[in-house]
C-alpha cells in the first residue's frame, strides 16, 4: 500500500491551524486511509491492472493456451484492415443515432408530461420504472417472442392491417433487426432517460414560468427559453451515459442474433459483441477461419472501443459545455 | 412533443383544476393511456404468453386474451433444474456483491465525505473513473485472471468482478449521502470522547442506513442483470444465472416451434415480479439513487 503511506506523510507535516486539534484530525487521516483501503485495492486489482494487462495483450499473441509471443502493433495494423471490425462499428454507431435521439425526445415528452400534475401520476412514474426492472436478457427474449414471423403480435397486428409485405421476418434481416434491436433498447431505456430528465425538471422553480407568463411568453418559447437552458446539466449527463451505454452494447445484440458471421451488407453484431467472441470463443476455430482471433487479437478490439468511447465523450463535453459561457 | 410543450408545460397547474372536460384535458388523458400501453404492453404479453396453452401458442391468428388459460408453463418453470438453480446462484450473487460493495463502499465513502486529507479529490476521481470505462475494455484481462485464480465457471468470477461496476455507484451515491449529514453528531460523538472510528461504526453508519437501502438495491439489480460476465466466465448449467439460463433456453431450443415460450414466459414473469415489487416499494429512494449518482440502470 505505497498509496497509503504517501498520503500519510504531507498531513503529518502541514502546519496545524489548530494545534488542540492535530492529533484527532491525524487519528481522522489514519482512519481515512483504512476505510478507503479496501476501496483502493480494488480498484488497483480489478480495474487498473486488467486494464493495463488489456493493453498489453493487444501488443501480443496471446490465445487461451498458446504460448504467447510479443508481436508489435500488428494486431492494430489487422484491425484497421479488418473488414468484419469496420462493419461493427458502423453497426454500433447507427444503432446510437437510432436510440438515443429517440430515448431523449420521447424521454422528454415523458418527463413533461409525468411533470404536470393529474390523477394517477404516482402510478405512472411506478409504471415508468417497469421496464428498467425488466433484466435485459429476458426482455430480449420477450420482444423476441413478439417479432416472430409467424405467430407473432406484431406481424398478426400488420397482417390485421393489411400491411404490404406483412409479415415480417423481424430479426433475421439486417435492416429490420437494426430497427427491432433499437425499439427493445428504445422501450427499456426511455423510462430511464426520462427520470432523469424528470429530475431535472423538478428543481426548476415553478415562478420562473409564472414570471414568464406574466410577460406573454409563448409555451414554446417557454420550453426553448426556460426549460431547454436551465436542462442542461441533466440533458448532458443523460447524453452521455446513454450514448456510451449505446455504444458498448452487448446483452440484446448477442440474445436477438448470436454471434452469426458479419459481412458487408448484413451485419448484426455490436462491437462489443465481436470483442467478446473474440476473447472467449475458442481461438482455435476462430484464427482458422479468420486469420484473426484470440485474446491478443480481442484485447486489440477492446482497446479500440474504449478509444472510440474516450473520443465520442470528449466531443459531449466539448459541443455540449456544462455551463453556459 | 410540440403539442405537449404547448398544451401544458407551462401551466402544471391547469391540469387538476376541477371544472369542464376540454378537448385539450381529453387529448392529455389519451397521451397518458398510450404512454401506459406502450410501457406495459410488452409485460402484458409475456403474461399473456405464460398463461397460454402450448396448443394455442403457435396458431395464427393470434390470441390476445387465452381461451383456455393454464398455469401448467408455471408448474414446468418450477419443474426445471437449471431455472431453479439459476435463481439460487443468482440470488447468492446478487446477495454477496451488494453486501461486497455495501460495506467496503461505505466505508470508503465516509472517508471521501467527511474527512479533510490530502489526496481525497484524487481518490474520489480514481473510483469514479471505474465507472467510465467499459466492461468489454477489459475483459480479456479478465477473462486470463479468471482462469489464472481458478475461478473460471465458478461464482466467484461473478462475485468478484460485479464489484467493477457496484462499487463506484456505491461509493458516489453513499458519500452524497453522507455529507448531507449533520456534522454536529460528529462533534458531540468527539466530545463525549468517541474516537474517529467510533464514531463511523457506531453514530454515522446506522444513520446512512436509507441510503445504503438505496445503493444496496440498486447493486442488487445490476447484479441480477449482468450477463457479459456470465456469459464469459462460465460454462456448466449448474452455474449459471438467471440471464445466463434464460437465454440458453431460447438459443439451445432448435426451430422457433420448439421453443418453450410458454415455459420460458412463465420464466420471465417469475424473475420479473420480486424486481418489480421491489422496484415499486423502494420507488421514491430508486428514483433519488439513480438521479443523484446518474447511474446507469
Amino acid at each position: 500500500m505505497a498509496v497509503v503511506e504517501a498520503g500519510q506523510a504531507p498531513v503529518v507535516a502541514a502546519p496545524p491551524t489548530k494545534p488542540s486539534r492535530t492529533a484527532l484530525q491525524n487519528k481522522q487521516t489514519m482512519l481515512a486511509w483504512i476505510l478507503l483501503a479496501p476501496s483502493i485495492a480494488l480498484v488497483i486489482f480489478i480495474a487498473a491492472y486488467p486494464l493495463g494487462r488489456t493493453v498489453y495483450n493487444s501488443f501480443t499473441d496471446a490465445a487461451f493456451n498458446y504460448s504467447t509471443h510479443f508481436i508489435g502493433w500488428t494486431n492494430y495494423f489487422n484491425l484497421l484492415r479488418d473488414v468484419e471490425f469496420r462493419e461493427t462499428v458502423f453497426e454500433t454507431f447507427k444503432f446510437a443515432f437510432i436510440t438515443v435521439p429517440c430515448e431523449f425526445v420521447l424521454g422528454m415528452g415523458i418527463a413533461l408530461v409525468v411533470n404536470s400534475r393529474f390523477p394517477g401520476r404516482g402510478m405512472m412514474r411506478a409504471a415508468m420504472l417497469v421496464p428498467w426492472a425488466v433484466i435485459t436478457v429476458v426482455n430480449a427474449e420477450m420482444w423476441n417472442l413478439m417479432y416472430n414471423d409467424t405467430y407473432g403480435v406484431f406481424n398478426d397486428i400488420l397482417e390485421r392491417l393489411h400491411w404490404p409485405g406483412a409479415p415480417f421476418a423481424f430479426t433475421s434481416d439486417a435492416t429490420l433487426g437494426l430497427g427491432a434491436v433499437s425499439v427493445i433498447d428504445i422501450w427499456k431505456t426511455t423510462p430511464f432517460v426520462a427520470l432523469l430528465l424528470l429530475a431535472g425538471l423538478q428543481v426548476i422553480p415553478g415562478d420562473v414560468y409564472e414570471a414568464a407568463r406574466v410577460d406573454g411568453a409563448s409555451a414554446w418559447n417557454q420550453f426553448w427559453r426556460i426549460t431547454l437552458p436551465l436542462l442542461r446539466p441533466a440533458i448532458l449527463v443523460t447524453l452521455i451515459f446513454r450514448t456510451m451505454d449505446a455504444l458498448r452494447v452487448f446483452d440484446l445484440f448477442y440474445v436477438l442474433f448470436g454471434s452469426a458471421p458479419c459481412i458487408p451488407g448484413n451485419c448484426l453484431k455490436s462491437m462489443a459483441v465481436y470483442a467478446q467472441e473474440n476473447v472467449v470463443v475458442d481461438a482455435s476455430t476462430r484464427i482458422a477461419a479468420t486469420h484473426y482471433g484470440g485474446i491478443g487479437y480481442g484485447s486489440a478490439i477492446s482497446v479500440g472501443i474504449f478509444i472510440i468511447l474516450a473520443v465520442v465523450v470528449a466531443i459531449y463535453v466539448k459541443v455540449l459545455p456544462l455551463e453556459r459561457s | 412533443m410540440t403539442a405537449l410543450a404547448q398544451g401544458h408545460l407551462p401551466r402544471p397547474s391547469a391540469i387538476g383544476r376541477r371544472g369542464k372536460i376540454t378537448i385539450g384535458k381529453i387529448l392529455f388523458g389519451l397521451v397518458i393511456l398510450l404512454i401506459a400501453v406502450y410501457l406495459l404492453f410488452p409485460f402484458y404479453w409475456a403474461v399473456r404468453s405464460s398463461i397460454t396453452p402450448d396448443s394455442q401458442m403457435y396458431v395464427t391468428p393470434v390470441q390476445y386474451f387465452p381461451a383456455h388459460p393454464t398455469l401448467s408453463h408455471y408448474g414446468d418453470a418450477f419443474a426445471n433444474g437449471t431455472f431453479l438453480r439459476a435463481l439460487l446462484n443468482s440470488a447468492i450473487v446478487g446477495i454477496s456483491v451488494t453486501v461486497l460493495s455495501l460495506v467496503i463502499g461505505a466505508s470508503a465513502a465516509y472517508a471521501l465525505a467527511r474527512f479533510n486529507f490530502r489526496g481525497r479529490g484524487f481518490m474520489m476521481y480514481l473510483i469514479l473513473s471505474m465507472t467510465m470505462f467499459p466492461q468489454i475494455a477489459i475483459l480479456s484481462a479478465l477473462y486470463q485472471m479468471v482462469n489464472e485464480f481458478g475461478l473460471y465457471d465458478s461464482l466467484g468470477a461473478l462475485i468478484l468482478t460485479y464489484l467493477l461496476f457496484t462499487l463506484p455507484f456505491t461509493v458516489w451515491v453513499l458519500s452524497s449521502f453522507f455529507r448531507t449529514l449533520p456534522s454536529e453528531l460528529e462533534q458531540a460523538a468527539y466530545v463525549d470522547g468517541a474516537n474517529p472510528f467510533q464514531t463511523f461504526y457506531k453514530i454515522m453508519l446506522p444513520l446512512a442506513t436509507p441510503g445504503m437501502v438505496t445503493t444496496g438495491l440498486l447493486a442488487l439489480i445490476a447484479a441480477w442483470n449482468e450477463f457479459l460476465f456470465a456469459v464469459s466466465f462460465e460454462f456448466s448449467p449448474q452455474n449459471f444465472t438467471v440471464p445466463l439460463a434464460m437465454f440458453t433456453f431460447v438459443s439451445q431450443s432448435g426451430s422457433s416451434y420448439s421453443v418453450p415460450w410458454g415455459d420460458i414466459m412463465a420464466a420471465t414473469v417469475l424473475v420479473t415480479i420480486p424486481l418489480v415489487a421491489l422496484v415499486l416499494i423502494f420507488q421514491r429512494r430508486i428514483i433519488a439513487g439513480m438521479t443523484a449518482g446518474a447511474v446507469k440502470g
